[in-house]
């Protein structure tokens, strides 16, 4: 049993080593701690880009925005975290009104257009994207598409729509959509999707896939999906539409970024969400390898391809209204049998 | 009872439960109760709000749904595990150790990249149907849903019944069996009135083990599009941060859990199971298959080929090609070691603390270490995020430097995979009987030292596969690991979470097959060491 032991003991320091080699790292004198649920791969160049031009140093924990919301919430006050990144708008309001996100300078907020902040200051947004509906370019034209997002209970689409109903953008869409409209036209246009055999998936991307398959012929999804897939697959015969002016389901939403309410390093947070807002990182977030959302300051451009944002014309709607909103829309979800 | 008034309880052997024994594993339940507690605590806190997200008619249609789905994927598991088993450990099959390695490496394939494999390859227009239109194939039927996720979790899960059977069937008695044998009892006779009766703890075990997998699994049942008590819980976490509503039904699925662990241990207790003869004990007789040999491989080769060649064959497909957004191809190295030992500190760990707990229920059985050695096992029930969530809550409340270090990452891994090794250590334990220890005492050996120099011993195959169960559970683990890791510190299985967050497969290919090699030299180490101890090879 010796020998046992000796590696059981060898193990055992070596896990205790690990453990304090980890905890005893040098801390930075200026360091920022971010939540970040953008993509490492899409955005490691911003970070790198911050600690060169500004000398402070980044520690970025990625995960998903909703899993990191949650996390916010049980730190409580004893957050480690300086920055919450999210990719949605809806988890950004949910977590600043718990009071977890603190006010933003109105400088910082006012770089971008008011459609994409709040009033409360807690959080501005960093990119810009849209809902579409992707259609099949082989089964469909243009032409025979719907010009309304109402039109997709026509029997014409029975059998043929994807959706992805855990999807917090599909979410922030029909929380939108029911504080615009009333719950009972929503709930309608949802029993009458159910009625023409919506199909359900599990994201985004396998809509998207799913319509490239033709297994379905149209999804609501956003829009920047397609890019993703077509980086990939460059035949893929999915294309994005936008329904008609003011439809909700053009619905404009954001990514954006909070400070954390705890934090005791507000002047350098600060100066994080000011780059995130600078020329060169809306730049890349538009316009970077795997990218396509919009940039939210002036003088930006686009990718090329895409849609002007401007021309996109979404239903007026305030994105800081989707924490209370939310709640009446997974509800519905829930009693309608699309979530569980 | 107090844990204290406990420890002075008459066990049925007419022997008292050595005190620092019930305090060790009280203190290892402790850590396993953790995670329990924090979500009694938000459960409380739920108001009329946080309750209508989780009704109750909801709450007994999903934990239906799960258990219908449960007991499907462990009828599954054995149909498959221990044919598979028997064939492997005794029979003349050709080819026996390489099917034995092949058929335990599913499990280090992350249960949700089985399930994008198979959808790969299963979708109406996918892999299988491009190889089969030549032959005039224009659709397959769609693989999702409940049988969708069946298959995909058989794959994931039939390892834990493959391995424990096979450690089951080596350290079997053979004598029992030749006893039957000498009295006139045909083959089938033996083989289901003697050997499957004799490992039975363990298929008990594998069962659990697989039954408490299906419950904690969110990644196959959500790309399946299959509601259980776990896609439940996130969606209420992820749409709207309902912490106290999520807490409720994982409330409700650890009910269920406890259910389930009950009715395990109510066929594990039917009669004892010990192995009439000590030391080390003979190998079964191997069976010669004769002409039984070739639908004996046609089975092997089916099930690897379904669970294993499609599966990483789909994988390879996809690592073909270069990320299109990084323009890289490859693997990230120090993802690879972190994987490896973080995974192999706490396989030892794990191995080491579900030794009080297991020595406890087997010598020493009351109903207090019935209950220990239960709440142990039920936060590997629970959702990663759950078990994650408890440790953030704690966590942050003790603060650097434990919070988000490596050793409070392990302390969740430890928590969350334990019951594999506490299962498995069990399973081995219950053939050996008491009466070897209570000789080794009357020898004069100390209560510690007829442990290790008796009893473990006898019990060793349960233990290492125990901790080879944790080792290919812990590579592969995601939720804990993204919320506690200090930054900077990757694994795989984080490495293939980059990439299919953004359903970029190309990048997730080259970690996933990197996985399954890190686990192959352990998974053949683990079978070609028993067997040739138990001196069951030719």
């Amino acid at each position: 049993m010796k020998k046992v032991s000796v590696v059981v003991l060898a193990a055992v320091v070596a896990a205790l080593s690990l453990a304090t080699g980890a905890a005893t790292a040098p801390s930075q004198s200026t360091s920022l701690t971010i939540y970040s649920g953008r993509e490492e791969r899409l955005v490691k160049p911003i970070m790198d880009r911050f600690t060169r031009d500004t000398g402070i140093e980044l520690k970025v924990r990625y995960a998903s925005s909703t899993t990191l919301a949650t996390a916010l919430v049980e730190e409580g006050r004893n957050s480690p975290a300086d920055i919450y990144w999210s990719q949605e708008p809806g988890t950004l309001g949910l977590v600043g009104a718990r009071g977890l996100l603190a006010r933003l300078s109105q400088a910082t907020i006012g770089k971008v257009p008011a459609r994409f902040s709040t009033r409360s200051r807690r959080w501005v947004g960093t990119s810009g994207r849209s809902r579409v509906l992707v259609y099949n370019t082989n089964e469909l034209q243009q032409g025979e598409l719907p010009a309304s997002v109402w039109g997709l209970t026509s029997p014409r689409w029975k059998g043929k729509i994807g959706i992805a109903p855990t999807n917090a953008s599909f979410q922030a869409f029909l929380g939108a959509t029911i504080h615009l409209y009333g719950e009972a036209r929503v709930r309608a246009w949802l029993r009458g999707l159910e009625e023409n055999d919506v199909r359900l998936y599990p994201n985004n991307t396998t809509v998207v896939q799913a319509v490239g398959r033709g297994d379905v012929e149209v999804g609501l999804v956003n829009h920047y999906y397609l890019y993703n897939l077509l980086a990939e697959t460059p035949d893929l015969p999915v294309r994005n539409h936008w329904f008609r002016d003011g439809d909700p389901g053009n619905l404009v939403l954001a990514a954006g970024v909070g400070i954390v309410s705890s934090t005791q390093k507000a002047t350098a947070a600060q100066r994080f969400v000011d780059f995130l807002l600078s020329k060169w990182a809306q730049r890349f977030i538009a316009r970077g390898p795997g990218a396509a959302e919009y940039p939210l300051i002036d003088g930006v451009p686009r990718r090329p391809g895409l849609r002007p944002l401007s021309t996109i014309k979404g239903p007026k709607y305030i994105l800081g209204r989707l924490s209370a909103d939310l709640t009446p829309a997974v509800r519905m979800l829930l009693e309608e049998g699309y979530l569980k | 009872m107090t844990a204290a008034g406990a420890a002075t309880a008459v066990s049925s052997h007419g022997r008292r439960a050595p005190r620092l024994l019930v305090t060790l594993a009280g203190l290892v339940a402790l850590g396993a109760i953790l995670p329990v507690a924090y979500l009694a605590l938000r459960a409380l806190s739920a108001d009329a709000a946080a309750r209508a997200l989780a009704p109750a008619s909801t709450t007994v249609e999903l934990a239906l749904d799960t258990a219908v789905l449960a007991f499907g994927v462990v009828v599954a598991t054995l149909v498959v595990g221990v044919p598979l088993a028997w064939l492997v450990v005794r029979t003349d099959l050709p080819g026996r150790r390489l099917w034995g390695i092949a058929a335990s490496l599913p499990l280090v394939i992350p249960s949700f990249v089985a399930a994008l494999a198979l959808l790969g390859a299963f979708a109406p227009r996918g892999l299988v149907q491009e190889a089969l239109e030549p032959l005039g194939v224009e659709r397959l039927p769609e693989v999702t849903g409940y049988w969708g996720a069946l298959v995909a979790l058989t794959l994931s899960t039939y390892p834990y019944v493959y391995l424990l059977a096979a450690a089951g069937l080596r350290s079997a008695d053979a004598s029992a069996e030749e006893a039957a044998r000498s009295l006139g009892a045909g083959r089938f006779r033996v083989l289901t009135r003697v050997t499957l009766p004799a490992i039975r703890p363990s298929l008990a075990a594998a069962s659990l083990l697989v039954a408490l997998y299906v419950l904690s699994d969110f990644g196959v049942v959500s790309l399946m599009g299959y509601s259980t008590l776990t896609t439940g819980i996130y969606v209420r976490y992820e749409s709207l941060l309902a912490l106290e509503s999520a807490a409720l039904l994982a409330l409700a699925l650890l009910a269920l859990a406890l259910a389930i662990v009950l009715v395990a241990s109510r066929f594990r207790l039917r009669g004892p199971v010990y192995r009439s003869t000590p030391g080390a004990g003979r190998a079964g007789k191997v069976t010669n298959l004769g002409w039984w040999r070739w639908p004996a491989l046609v089975f092997c080769a089916t099930l690897i080929g379904l669970f294993l060649v499609l599966p990483v064959g789909v994988l390879a497909w996809w690592s073909f090609s270069a990320d299109p957004i990084t323009g890289r191809a490859g693997v990230d190295w120090s993802a690879a070691v972190g994987s490896a030992s973080m995974a192999t500190a706490t396989a030892l760990v794990a191995a080491i603390v579900v030794l009080p707990a297991a020595v406890l229920a087997w010598r020493y059985p009351s109903a207090l270490s019935r209950w220990l050695e239960r709440l142990t096992l039920l936060p590997s029930a629970l959702p990663g995020i759950a078990v994650a969530l408890a440790l953030v809550f704690v966590g942050a409340r003790i603060g650097a430097p434990v919070y988000q270090s490596l050793g409070l990452l392990l302390v969740a891994y430890v928590i969350r995979f334990m019951p594999y090794g506490l299962a498995s250590t069990r399973a081995s334990l219950d053939a050996v009987s008491p009466r070897l220890e209570e000789a080794a005492r009357s020898l004069g050996r100390r209560p510690v030292g007829a442990m290790t120099a008796v009893v473990l011993p006898l019990a060793r195959s349960g233990v290492l596969a125990g901790a080879a169960l944790v080792f290919l559970s812990t590579i592969k683990e995601l939720p804990a690991t993204l919320l506690l890791k200090p930054i900077g510190f990757e694994t795989l299985a984080t490495e293939i979470w980059k990439g299919t967050s953004i359903g970029a497969y190309s990048e997730v290919a080259p970690s996933a097959l990197l996985l399954i090699v890190i686990a192959a030299p352990l998974v053949y180490l683990l079978s070609w060491r028993n067997a040739w101890e138990l001196g069951a090879t030719e």
